[in-house]
C-alpha cells in the first residue's frame, strides 16, 4: 500500500516535470534575438533545468505537505470564535486611529478609501455566493449601476449623495429583481455564465449609449458627498452653500477631503457589515443557507426557492449599488471601463480568499487583495499572475478561506 | 381488475363515513417511452394510515414525487383540498399542507437540529425584513415563539438533548425521527413517510410505529406511507395499495391484501 503510494507519487513528478521540461524549453530555454547579422537563436537551458528541478521536488513533497491541512486550520478557526468581540473592537479602533497615525499619508488614505468600497462589494457578494451558495460573475454591473445613478441624478438633477445613495442601491437592487426573476431558476453553471454576460452587457451599454452615459468619456464633474450638510470641497458649488471647513474656521488641505472621504466610506462599511449580520441571523439567512445545502427539501418545506435567492441576489446588489455610488462620489468621475469583468473577478476572489459566507474573512482579504499592490507597485505587471497563484493554493491548501466563519448557531436553552 | 379497486376504494368511504382528504384519479407518469406509473387511482381519507407496498421499482416512489410536486404527472388529477394540485410546484403543494420525508434522508445537515426545524417554519413567519433588521418587539416574539414551537416538537420527538448538534450528527434513527419532526411543525395536513422504517432495527421501528399512530390521533393528520417492512405496514396501516410494475394490483384492508392472489403472486412469484 505504502509502496505504490512512493511509486505513485514519484510518477507524478516525473510527468510534472516532463510537462514544465516542453513548456520551459522553448518558452524560457530559447530566445530569437535581432543582431546585426539577422535574428539568432539564443539557447540558455539554465532557467528551464532549475525550473524542472523545482517542479520535480515540489511535486515530491506537496502531498507530504497536503496531510496535516486541517489539524492546525480547525485549531486557528476554534481560536478565532472565542475573541470574535476581540477582534471586533481592535478592527474598528484601528479603522479609526490610524489616518492619525504618520501612516496617515494621501496615498494611503486613497488606497485605505479605495479598499473600503472593496470591502463593501465584497460584502455584498458574500450575501450570494457566500450564503446563498449563487455563483455571480456579474457583481460589477450592480456596481456600475450604482455608480452611474449617482452621477446622473447628481449631474443632471442635482442629487446630493446621500439622497442619490439610497436610489443607487434601490436601482442595483431592481436590476437585480429583473435578471434575477428568469434565470435563479437556473443552476450553478448556468446561471455564472448568465450573470457573466450580464455585466457585459450592462458595460457595453453604458460603453455605447452616448446620449445617455457620454461613452467611454463616462461622467465628470460629479459632487462629493456632503457631510452634515456641509461641502468638503475647497469651494462651495453653489453660493449660498457653506464648506465643513468655513464651518470648523481651518483652511481647506487636500488631505482634509481625504479624511472625511475615508470615514465616510467606513461608516457604510460599518452599516453594511451590522446589517448583514443581522440578515443572516434572521429567516432569511438561515433559508439562504438551508437552500445551499438543499434545494429539494427546502421546496419539500414550502420554501420557495426562486424568491429566496431573488432576496439574496437583490440585497447583494444594492450593496453593490451603494459601493458604486460612493465610487463615483470619491472619484467624481465615472467611466464604463472601471466595471469591467476583471472587477467582478477581483470581488469574487475576495470572497472566495476570505471565506464564502465569512464576513471577518472577507473583509481581511479585501484589504489585503487591494493594500497588496499598493505596496508591491514593483509587481505591478505580476498583480493578475499572483491572484492566480494565490487563488490556486487557496484551493488546495485552505478551500474554507483566509478566515472561515465559526457558524453563528441559534442555541436551545435547556 | 381495476374496477374491483375502485370498488374496494368507495366501500371503505362510505364504510367510514369520511370525506377524503387527498384522493389520486388515474394517475399516470411517463418518463419518455417508459410508463413508470399508470392507472393509479386512489383516496386517502380523514385520519387515515394508508400504505403503498410493492416490489423495488414499482413506482411508489414516482407516485409521492407526482403527488408532491416533484414530477409533473403526465395525466390524472391529484385533488386535495378541494382543488386540482396536479403538476403545481412543489413549495406550493408543500404551502398547502401536504409535506414529505425522502427516502435517503434530507436533512440541512450542517445546521443543527433546532435550525432545521426553525428553517421548516419559514413560510409560516409572518414578520417582514424591516422587523428583523430593526429587531422590533413583534419580531423577537415571532422568533421566540418559533423556538418554543421547535422545542415542542423536539420534546415529541425525543430529541431535546441533542437539539444544539449538527443534524448530520445524529444516528440514523434520530435523523429519521428529526425528519418526521421537521415535516410536523408545517402543521401538515397530510404527512407523505417515505420508507421510514428503513435503516432502523426493530425496536428503533415499534417506537416509529407508535409515533406515527401518536401523530395520526393527536395532531389531526392523514398518512400516506411507502414501506418495505411489512409487519410495520400491517401493523398499522387502515388500507394498503399494492403496486406492481407501475399499476395498481390490489387495495384493501391488511387483511384483504395478505389474502389476495395478485399480492401473492408479485412477491412470491409463480403463476
Amino acid at each position: 500500500m505504502r509502496d505504490t503510494t512512493k511509486t505513485k507519487i514519484l510518477k507524478d513528478a516525473f510527468i510534472a516535470a516532463t510537462v514544465t521540461a516542453i513548456l520551459t524549453v522553448p518558452l524560457i530555454g530559447m530566445r530569437l534575438k535581432v543582431e546585426s547579422t539577422g535574428l539568432t537563436l539564443h539557447k540558455d537551458f539554465m532557467w528551464p533545468v532549475i525550473a524542472v528541478l523545482v517542479v520535480f521536488v515540489a511535486r515530491l513533497v506537496l502531498p507530504f505537505l497536503l496531510i496535516p491541512k486541517v489539524s492546525i486550520p480547525a485549531a486557528w478557526s476554534r481560536k478565532a470564535a472565542d475573541h470574535r468581540k476581540w477582534w471586533l473592537g481592535a478592527f474598528v479602533v484601528l479603522a479609526l486611529v490610524w489616518p492619525f497615525t504618520p501612516l496617515g499619508s494621501s496615498t494611503m488614505l486613497t488606497a485605505m478609501t479605495m479598499a473600503m468600497i472593496y470591502v463593501l462589494l465584497a460584502l455584498g457578494l458574500n450575501i450570494v455566493v457566500g450564503y446563498a451558495g449563487l455563483l455571480d460573475l456579474g457583481h460589477a454591473a450592480f456596481y456600475a449601476i450604482g455608480a452611474y445613478t449617482y452621477a446622473l441624478l447628481n449631474v443632471h438633477f442635482g442629487f446630493g449623495f446621500w439622497e442619490a445613495l439610497l436610489f443607487a442601491g434601490l436601482s442595483a437592487a431592481l436590476f437585480g429583481i429583473l435578471l434575477g426573476f428568469p434565470v435563479l431558476r437556473l443552476r450553478g453553471d448556468y446561471l455564472a455564465i448568465v450573470t457573466l454576460g450580464f455585466g457585459e452587457i450592462v458595460r457595453i451599454t453604458l460603453n455605447n449609449w452616448d446620449s445617455l452615459t457620454h461613452g467611454p468619456d463616462g461622467i465628470n464633474n460629479i459632487s462629493k458627498p456632503t457631510l452634515l450638510g456641509y461641502e468638503i470641497t475647497r469651494r462651495a458649488r453653489t453660493e449660498d452653500g457653506t464648506t465643513l471647513w468655513q464651518a470648523l474656521g481651518i483652511d481647506y488641505n487636500n488631505i482634509y477631503q481625504q479624511l472625511v472621504l475615508y470615514f465616510i466610506a467606513f461608516l457604510l462599511v460599518v452599516i453594511a457589515a451590522f446589517l448583514i449580520n443581522r440578515l443572516v441571523k434572521m429567516p432569511i439567512g438561515r433559508a439562504w443557507e438551508a437552500l445551499r445545502e438543499d434545494e429539494i427539501a427546502c421546496r419539500s418545506l414550502a420554501l420557495n426557492p426562486t424568491m429566496i435567492k431573488l432576496t439574496a441576489f437583490s440585497l447583494g446588489s444594492m450593496f453593490a449599488g451603494f459601493a458604486g455610488a460612493f465610487y463615483a462620489a470619491f472619484l467624481g468621475s465615472v467611466t464604463p471601463a472601471s466595471f469591467g469583468f476583471i472587477e467582478s473577478a477581483i470581488i469574487l476572489s475576495i470572497v472566495v480568499l476570505g471565506g464564502m459566507g465569512s464576513q471577518r474573512g472577507v473583509v481581511l482579504a479585501a484589504l489585503v487583495l487591494t493594500l497588496l499592490p499598493e505596496f508591491a507597485r514593483g509587481f505591478a505587471e505580476y498583480r493578475m499572475l499572483i491572484f492566480g497563484a494565490v487563488m490556486v493554493l487557496m484551493m488546495i491548501w485552505r478551500p474554507q478561506g483566509l478566515w472561515p466563519a465559526s457558524r453563528r448557531r441559534v442555541e436551545l436553552p435547556s | 381488475m381495476s374496477g374491483n379497486v375502485a370498488e374496494t376504494a368507495e366501500k371503505n368511504v362510505t364504510d367510514k363515513q369520511a370525506k377524503p382528504v387527498l384522493s389520486i384519479r388515474q394517475l399516470q407518469m411517463r418518463f419518455g417511452g417508459l410508463v413508470a406509473v399508470d392507472n393509479i387511482t386512489f383516496d386517502v381519507i380523514e385520519k387515515e394510515i394508508y400504505a403503498i407496498i410493492g416490489p423495488n421499482g414499482a413506482g411508489k416512489t414516482t407516485v409521492f414525487n407526482c403527488i408532491s410536486g416533484f414530477y409533473k404527472p403526465t395525466s390524472g388529477g391529484i385533488m386535495f383540498g378541494g382543488a386540482d394540485i396536479a403538476g403545481r410546484a412543489s413549495h406550493e403543494i408543500a404551502r398547502c399542507g401536504i409535506v414529505r420525508t425522502f427516502q435517503n434522508i434530507r436533512l440541512f445537515r450542517n445546521m443543527t437540529v433546532v435550525e432545521n426545524l426553525l428553517v421548516a417554519q419559514h413560510a409560516q413567519l409572518k414578520t417582514g425584513l424591516l422587523h428583523g433588521l430593526l429587531n422590533t418587539r413583534a419580531y423577537r416574539k415571532s422568533e421566540r415563539e418559533a423556538l418554543e414551537r421547535a422545542a415542542f416538537w423536539l420534546d415529541r420527538v425525543r430529541l431535546r438533548e441533542v437539539a444544539n448538534r449538527e443534524a448530520g450528527n445524529l444516528s440514523y434513527g434520530q435523523q429519521r425521527r428529526l425528519e418526521i419532526a421537521r415535516c410536523m411543525i408545517t402543521q401538515p395536513k397530510l404527512l407523505m413517510l417515505d420508507e421510514p422504517a428503513a435503516g432502523l432495527n426493530p425496536q428503533e421501528t415499534v417506537e416509529l410505529d407508535q409515533l406515527i399512530r401518536d401523530l395520526r390521533d393527536t395532531c389531526n393528520v392523514s398518512v400516506l406511507l411507502i414501506e418495505h417492512d411489512m409487519s410495520l405496514v400491517m401493523e398499522i396501516s387502515d388500507r394498503i395499495l399494492v403496486m406492481e410494475y407501475g399499476q395498481p394490483i390490489a387495495e384493501g384492508t391488511p387483511e384483504q391484501v395478505r389474502h389476495d392472489p395478485n399480492v401473492i403472486r408479485a412477491y412470491l412469484g409463480g403463476e
